[in-house]
């Protein structure tokens, strides 16, 4: 078999080293009555051609050939060969968790640089080396605000992506939280009057999204005075976050809790991507996962070590401020390298073509009959339009047109049935908003089945 | 490092300095030299009640946590800011500038109950014998 | 230290001319970019007035500014630093560093793979659903387990998920229960996830041969417990051989047993975890199925369980319908819930496939590869190290320092000094339950020569430690950094580049004082 250096004769030789008669012995320790006689049932062994052969038939079956308008937490953004090119290299792809910092500098070096880029994108003072993803980190930034303030109550907004509320909830009920959820008001943002009225000194954070999942830039300022009075955090959300490239900054909130998806990350089908935790100085014992930090060596050179691992699993173990070991180190170094190609220049570009696009098809959607922009709120490159119809049948006629449609948020908002999430980037063309909007436009000419 | 025999000890290595009806509370020399050089203390605010035996806080090194019991029950009357900067002291004055908090005693009785400098110093050799047979 | 440069004993490693970099943001210098978009196809919108209040006007400051080629050189320079396994071994514990398959790598980056929205229409993903379906069905057929999810991220949240599933089922039947039992030599991972999961952890004592003591888990195993927690082979690498008696114990008491499956790389094709009475376990792909650690993840642990605890797997749950069409259902009353958004970490789930089918029914011969090279290491360094539990070793063995101990030479100095041999330092100071431990694991990817040069290496320090233990206690002596202050780090913590910081800490002041007494103290005398 090709990944085993061994030919017959030496495995032989090594055997008699041991002293063992076959490889057998060597799992003598196991009862016999437990020790497999036959070879598992598994496909294959396939040659290199064939695995290849296998996964392209699979890739045939997926969504080849049609132009997409999803984002709900997904983005699809331009990505460039040099990140491949660099996260490839068997240095970074097949090197191990930094501990013996003297030849692991490679890696250190690149999260210190992780760690900065995500505090400049998010006006946070500190971060960490990643958490597994956008939802994870939104749920461990809430675990965090539990231990900062002591208390139990969290209330988070509806409208934070559905998903990741879903993964809050599953981590809250067995931590003691009581999570509460504060409706939306009629421009898309969080209802302040709701927040006013449930916040009280019990509540360990407030939890937003921004922009949020129908697109809405919520009022961070704003919400963090009313947040701050009762002596609560404020966690931000951030599923896209490209948005910081022409978006003000979340920078009055304690926690940040970023999916970083968009920096250089295939869709991949969901994974895997890279969450960010972003927080201030002041919380820093408290934060969860891996920190790189600065140091010199014993001759005095500039150098870089995990550090403030006393916090972490394999040190705290039952009192760790979480049980997070294996990262998103890999895909941090990606986002690492393709926000470094973008730079600030190419970030900011970037973003502008996002919200130049996304008002253009928000005007091109709006000039068909009985099509309406649902929230008041400024938005960056998602928006909710509302349809005289159920939107989940508009996609079934879009499918047609080899278009998948605005994600309809009636599974997750039974409100909103006739409303649809419209993404659109700087990789949506002109011609594919068009498109859309003439699809749309045909689909509602449509007698109702 | 001498063990003041005003001070009382306990097994955990904390040391406690009673002046009235105040109690300072530290930890021994032999504790940071186990711990290594520490890089943070982690202690209660003021008007925090500690119950002796319960622990109070930790002690960190760059490997390693330790918690500290109290040695006497009270509330928390002061807590020594200057570790925050230089959590250094820990190493180099244990019995001294690098006391961690102090407690209005709740039990005075209790302090009778802790061993003076002679026993805790017995106590540390025999320690030190007995991790020597086993290595 | 003259003579670690021409140390013949080093086989393995020269010193070579490796370039400096510093941080990417002190090459920065404004107008330099690397990389330019399409031009804009709709009119520009000015977002002043588009975002209003939000409009972040001042731009992100200190973000970098440099070309491309700056980027790539500077990454790459980076790289060069690093050691990986495409370098040579990593003798890590309990890591199982395998080779990392490029094939795999190539099919994760496939257009129709990479580029698949998780919120797509299914019909729209066969393609994907059928991975799924496919890893999940070769996970059950090497676990022996009834049904299995392959929602969690990493190995930890595959122990969250477990516990909580475990805690599901008994909430069921009426009583959840408080604690969870886990040896002293467990993965710290363990009892982190106890407590998130809601449980207590008491931990129980390994006895003198490193197993679970059974005795003491049947005094130990009352209606209260919930699980133990048992890695197996145990993080000694030594096969918990009663474990069979351990599952009856526990479900005699109503308890579940949890198995880390960590150490898969002794056990894959060989046993099988459900037969040996198991009701839950996690797997780690990073470690027994080949993706690559790409310096500390991603990675994934699916977690397999019994048909008992089916009910409440993570939503959502992959099924077939009419005509084999497959689907991702979410409404499920008695699932747990999410654990994570999406489908859990399919890139990494798509190169898993890829090693399970390159292997296939073969899949035996590495876990025999893998165990065989672990007892010829153990077997020639026996002797030189002290080995404090004797039972048979298998895929890793665990050394102790005692021996080089007494020159005042622990185990992290050997580890240091490894370096310097060439190789990546074994796993220091775990398991918990061996002072001074060094566990050593060197997959079934290491060819006989690279074993080898191991052996001789540990053998050299073995003898360095007896007679300069100097060289040892200072090393890495050629790396391109020396040992790093981590007290320091620690004590005054820099996480960020901050330009408005002040050039020098006080621990680099310090050493820059005593650097100048030293140079006038020793003035250099100009060779002729």
């Amino acid at each position: 078999m090709r990944y085993l250096p061994k030919s017959p004769t030496e495995r032989e030789e090594m055997l008699g080293a041991i002293g063992a008669e076959s490889i057998d012995e060597l799992f003598s320790s196991i009862p016999e009555r437990f020790r497999l006689r036959e070879a598992l049932k598994l496909p294959g062994p396939f040659s290199e051609a064939e695995v290849i052969q296998y996964f392209k038939e699979r890739a045939t079956e997926n969504s080849f050939g049609y132009t997409s308008f999803l984002g709900a937490g997904v983005y699809n953004h331009l990505r460039s060969v040099v990140t491949d090119a660099i996260i490839q290299r068997g240095e970074f792809l097949t090197s191990y968790t930094p501990y013996q910092a003297e030849i692991s500098q490679g890696t250190l070096q690149a999260i210190f640089e992780f760690q900065t880029l995500m505090c400049q994108l998010t006006g946070q003072q500190v971060a960490n080396a990643s958490m597994w993803d956008g939802s994870t980190a939104t749920t461990e930034a809430v675990l965090m605000a539990e231990r900062v303030t002591g208390r139990t109550r969290v209330l988070v907004a509806r409208s934070l992506h559905p998903e990741y509320r879903d993964v809050l909830k599953t981590y809250a009920k067995n931590s003691g939280l009581q999570v509460e959820e504060i409706p939306y008001a009629a421009d898309g943002t969080l209802d302040e009057k709701s927040l006013q009225s449930a916040i009280r000194d019990d509540v360990a954070a407030v939890v937003v999204q921004s922009p949020n999942f129908f697109g809405a830039i919520e009022p961070v300022a704003a919400l963090a005075d009313l947040v701050h009075i009762s002596g609560a955090l404020l966690v931000v959300s951030i599923t896209e976050g490209v948005s910081l490239g022409l978006v003000k900054p979340p920078a009055e909130a304690d926690i940040v809790a970023m999916e970083g998806q968009s920096f250089g990350l295939a869709p991949s089908y969901g994974g895997p991507f890279v969450g960010v935790l972003a927080s201030r100085d002041k919380f820093v014992r408290q934060m969860p996962g891996r920190l790189a930090g600065q140091t010199i060596d014993t001759e005095g050179r500039r150098g870089f070590v995990l550090t403030l691992a006393t916090r972490e699993q394999h040190i705290r173990r039952e009192k760790a401020t979480s049980n997070i070991c294996t990262n998103q180190a890999l895909c941090a170094l990606a986002a690492t390298v393709h926000l470094t190609l973008l730079g600030k220049e190419g970030l900011r570009e970037m973003a502008q073509q996002n919200l130049s696009k996304a008002q253009f098809a928000l005007a091109e959607l709006t000039k068909i009959p009985g099509v309406k922009r649902k929230f008041a709120a400024p938005f960056f490159n998602e928006f909710t339009v509302e349809l005289p119809r159920s939107a989940r049948i508009v996609n079934g006629e879009l499918l047609r047109e080899k278009i998948v449609g605005p994600l309809p948020l009636g599974p997750s908002y039974p409100e909103l049935t006739k409303n649809a999430l419209v993404c659109v980037t700087e990789t949506t063309t002109r011609a594919d908003i068009e498109r859309l909007a003439s699809a749309v436009r045909h689909a509602l000419e449509q007698p109702v089945q | 490092m001498a063990y003041p025999a005003k001070y009382r000890y306990t097994k955990q290595h904390e040391w406690v300095d009673v002046n009235g009806d105040v109690a300072t509370i530290g930890i021994t020399d032999y504790a940071q030299h186990e711990l290594g050089d520490v890089v943070f203390a982690e202690l209660p605010k003021v008007g925090t009640k500690v119950e002796a035996g319960k622990s109070f806080g930790t002690v960190e090194s760059v490997k390693a946590v330790s918690e500290i019991y109290a040695p006497v029950s009270g509330e928390v009357t002061e807590v020594n800011s200057e570790l925050q900067n230089t959590p250094e002291k820990i190493n180099s004055d244990p019995h001294g500038s690098a006391w961690l908090i102090k407690v209005r005693l709740a039990n005075p009785a209790e302090v009778k109950g802790l061993m003076d400098a002679a026993a805790y110093e017995a106590f540390i050799a025999e320690a030190d014998k007995s991790k020597e047979a086993s290595a | 230290m003259t003579g670690t440069l021409v140390n013949k004993k080093i086989k393995k490693a020269s010193r070579h001319t490796n370039q400096n970099e510093g941080l990417i943001f002190e090459k920065s210098s404004p107008g330099k970019r690397a990389f330019e978009l399409p031009p804009l196809d709709v009119p520009s919108t000015d977002p002043a007035k588009a975002l209003g209040a939000n409009f972040r006007s001042e731009g992100i400051e200190g973000f970098p500014e440099v070309s491309e080629i700056e980027v790539l050189r500077h990454f790459t320079r980076l790289s060069t630093w690093n050691y990986a396994i495409d370098l040579g071994m990593y003798p890590l514990g309990s890591c199982t560093m395998k080779y990392n398959p490029r094939v795999n790598e190539f099919v994760a980056r496939l257009d129709g793979i990479a580029t698949e929205h998780p919120l797509q229409p299914q019909q729209l993903s066969q393609g994907c659903l059928k991975i799924l379906r496919l890893l999940e069905q070769c996970l059950l057929e090497i676990t022996g387990m009834d049904t299995i999810t392959l929602q969690p991220a990493a190995g930890a949240q595959g122990e969250l998920t477990g516990l909580l599933l475990i805690r599901a089922y008994l909430e069921k039947q009426g009583n959840a229960r408080k604690k969870v039992l886990i040896p002293d030599s467990a993965h710290g991972t363990n009892p982190a996830t106890a407590v998130i999961a809601g449980y207590q952890v008491e931990n129980i004592k390994s006895e003198s041969h490193g197993q679970i003591d059974v005795e003491k888990l049947r005094e130990l195993v009352t209606e209260d417990v919930a699980a133990l927690m048992i890695t197996n082979p145990s993080t000694l690498g030594i096969f918990e051989e009663r474990i069979p008696e351990i599952a009856d114990i526990l479900h005699a008491k109503g308890a579940l047993l949890y198995m880390d499956g960590a150490n898969m790389n002794a056990l894959a094709g060989v046993t099988r975890p459900g037969d040996l009475g198991v009701d839950v376990m996690h797997l780690n792909l990073h470690k027994t199925f080949s993706t690559p650690h790409g310096g500390g993840g991603p990675g994934a642990g699916p977690v397999a369980m019994k048909k008992i605890l089916e009910p409440f797997r993570p939503v959502p749950i992959l099924v077939e319908r009419e005509g084999g069409r497959l689907a991702l259902e979410s409404v499920r009353p008695y699932s747990i819930g999410k654990v994570k958004a999406f489908s859990g970490n399919f890139g990494v789930l798509v190169r898993a496939l890829a090693y399970i089918l390159a292997y296939g029914p073969g899949i035996r011969q590495a876990t025999e590869d893998a165990v065989l090279n672990a007892n010829y290491i153990r077997k020639h360094l026996e002797g030189v190290y002290d080995l404090p539990y004797s039972l048979p070793s298998m895929h890793e063995v665990v050394f102790s320092d005692a021996i080089q101990k007494k020159n005042g030479v622990n185990t992290m100095d050997i580890a240091k000094r490894l370096i310097d041999y060439g190789f990546h330092p074994y796993t220091t100071a775990f398991p918990l339950i061996v002072a001074g431990a060094l566990m050593i694991e060197p997959t079934e990817s290491e060819s006989k020569e690279e074993c080898d040069l191991f052996i001789d290496a540990m053998r050299s320090i073995a003898e360095e430690a007896a007679a300069t233990p100097e060289i040892v206690k200072t090393a890495p002596h050629t790396t391109r950094v020396r040992r790093l202050d981590e007290v320091g780090a620690a004590r005054n913590p820099i996480l960020r580049w901050d330009p408005s910081r002040p050039e020098k800490t006080p621990a680099q002041k310090k050493h820059d004082v005593a650097e100048a007494k030293h140079r006038e103290a020793t003035p250099v005398t100009p060779t002729a």
